[in-house]
């Protein structure tokens, strides 16, 4: 019985981790485009850009989610989401789309938070704009990004429990099922308390590794 | 020699018009210290001549060349921006140091980026054709730069190491590196602690004997006085009396002068 739960559970595991890294693959590099949006002197885009960021970052993901899975449906003629695999990759969008508004204002706080003092020292020295970004400033706004950054992303691995709304199934929905009944048992409780410990065992490494991050910079302060 | 001109410089900041018609010169060699009371347009001025603030009027002239004309609708580039800014070298209030490196490198990394790209463009750098050449040639200048600072213990700290007084040290270290014409000064002292002004002045006196032409704003009446060929007292964004500090500073004819003196000998 426990290997039988234990496959399982690395089957909604994996699921888990599939959209943990999609998620981030997706939101990490939209979420500069739209932090840059937000930052933009161009004053209706930065006002849409803000709007949108308020929308999303205003409401619960899992409603985002649920509009998104099944207003398409209604709407259109026909479902996008009746692909393979479309629960995953409805929930795919929803999160890269939420978490990329989150990134953004993460980002335009590591770059505005960067003194001017900073670029102007290296206007003086004659360096191109370019090489100040590069040279200067980047790293400087990688270090104020990192710690808020890895609060985000420690509560993204529990938030892809979220999916399960739309009957996708990872790591949450496998341990359940034991509940309802799979696999030929019912009424199995402890296989969806032993989930934590998988959310558990991830967060924990992923806090040890951004703590690895911070160190590695905190040889300078800015 | 005249080394610098500034002619009918205007700037504002929106309506504000913070200098009204700037006019001076000044010769190779001198030191021009500038004084004035909070928000008389000092700072602004020398962000003009560094080109950090665009005037709306006049022109910069150094060594017979026309750096800056308002008159000539041609936009500027980046690039001649940067060409014109090497001119000029500009020590902040607040250090600006770069937090992520090293002492030494702060005084390097400049000049290697520069060389880099002369060598790659235009072939040599310095009289240098080969990066290593150049790269070795720079690290023995910031070497001898640190020294002339008395900063040379201290070149592997980071910046967040040091005190402010020996921050600012690097920063002048730093800006000697790229070997401006005219070395700026923006109240140099005003962020540290008065124990630890005096080893900035320091270098500021050891770099007028080498024969450095120098800008100072400050409010270190009694420095500007020791220090300075030229005194400059500015007053609403314009000049409002300037000469020999034994003019300027012990005999202003200038009302405004003599308040502004006044009021800082109350100080003590
Ligand atoms: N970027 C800016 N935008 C708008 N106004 C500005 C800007 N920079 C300076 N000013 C204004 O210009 C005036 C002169 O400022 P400046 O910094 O040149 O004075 P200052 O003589 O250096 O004063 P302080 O002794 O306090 O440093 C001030 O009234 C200031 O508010
Ligand atoms: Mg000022």
């Amino acid at each position: 019985m426990f290997m039988t739960v234990i496959r399982s559970l690395n089957e909604g595991f994996l699921e888990t981790l599939k959209l943990f890294a999609v998620t981030l693959l997706g939101a990490l590099p939209l979420g500069l485009v739209i932090s840059f949006g937000s930052m933009s002197r161009f004053t209706p885009l930065r006002w849409f850009t803000r709007t949108v960021v308020w929308v999303v970052r205003g409401t619960p993901l899992m409603l985002q989610l649920i509009i998104l899975f099944y207003v398409p449906g209604f709407v259109l003629d026909s479902n996008p989401w009746a692909i393979e695999n479309g629960r995953f990759w409805a929930a795919a969008v929803a999160f890269i789309l939420n978490y990329a508004c989150y990134f953004s204002e993460i980002y335009r706080g590591g770059i505005q938070g960067v003194p001017v003092g900073q670029q102007e020292a290296g206007q003086v020295l004659g360096m191109t704009k370019r090489q100040i970004f590069f040279k200067v400033t980047l790293l400087q706004m990688i270090k104020r990004i990192v710690p808020p950054m890895s609060n985000e992303v420690i509560t993204l691995v529990k938030d892809t429990a979220i999916a399960r709304i739309i009957a996708w199934q990872e790591l949450i929905y496998a341990g359940y099922a034991f509940l309802k009944g799979s696999h030929g048992y019912a009424g199995l409780m402890w296989p969806l308390f032993f989930t934590g410990l998988y959310y558990l065992a991830f967060s924990g490494v992923l806090t040890l590794f951004f703590g690895w991050l911070e160190k590695k910079m905190s040889y300078f302060r800015s | 020699m005249e080394i610098l001109r500034v002619e009918n410089i205007v700037k504002s900041f929106g309506k504000v018009e913070v200098l009204k018609g700037i006019d001076f010169s000044l010769e190779e060699g001198q030191v021009l210290s500038i004084i004035g009371s909070s928000g008389s347009g000092k700072t602004t001025l020398l962000r003009c001549l560094n080109f950090l603030e665009t005037p709306q009027q006049g022109r910069i002239t150094v060594e017979d060349e026309v750096l800056f004309d308002a008159a000539d609708k041609q936009k500027m580039t980046d690039r001649v921006i940067r060409q014109n800014r090497l001119h000029f070298g500009l020590v902040f209030q607040q250090f600006n140091l770069f937090p992520q490196y090293t002492v030494k490198r702060n005084v390097t990394l400049a000049q290697e980026l520069l060389a880099k790209e002369k060598i790659k463009k235009e072939g040599s750098y310095n009289g240098h054709a080969t990066i290593k050449e150049a790269l070795a040639a720079i690290d023995r200048n910031a070497d001898r730069l640190l020294e002339e600072v008395g900063l040379s213990a201290k070149k592997d700290s980071y910046p967040c190491q040091l005190s402010g007084g020996q921050q600012q040290r690097v920063a002048i270290a730093r800006a000697l590196a790229m070997d401006p014409r005219i070395l700026c000064f923006d109240e140099p002292t005003s962020a540290l602690d008065p124990e630890l002004t005096g080893e900035v002045l320091r270098v500021i006196r050891e770099l007028k004997e080498t024969g450095r032409t120098m800008i100072i704003v400050t409010h270190e009446i009694g420095f500007a006085r020791e220090v300075s060929d030229v005194v400059m007292f500015m007053d609403g964004g314009v000049i409002a009396e300037m000469g020999p500090p034994a003019q300027v500073i012990d005999n202003p004819q200038n009302p405004r002068t003599k308040e502004f003196l006044a009021r800082f000998s109350e100080r003590g």
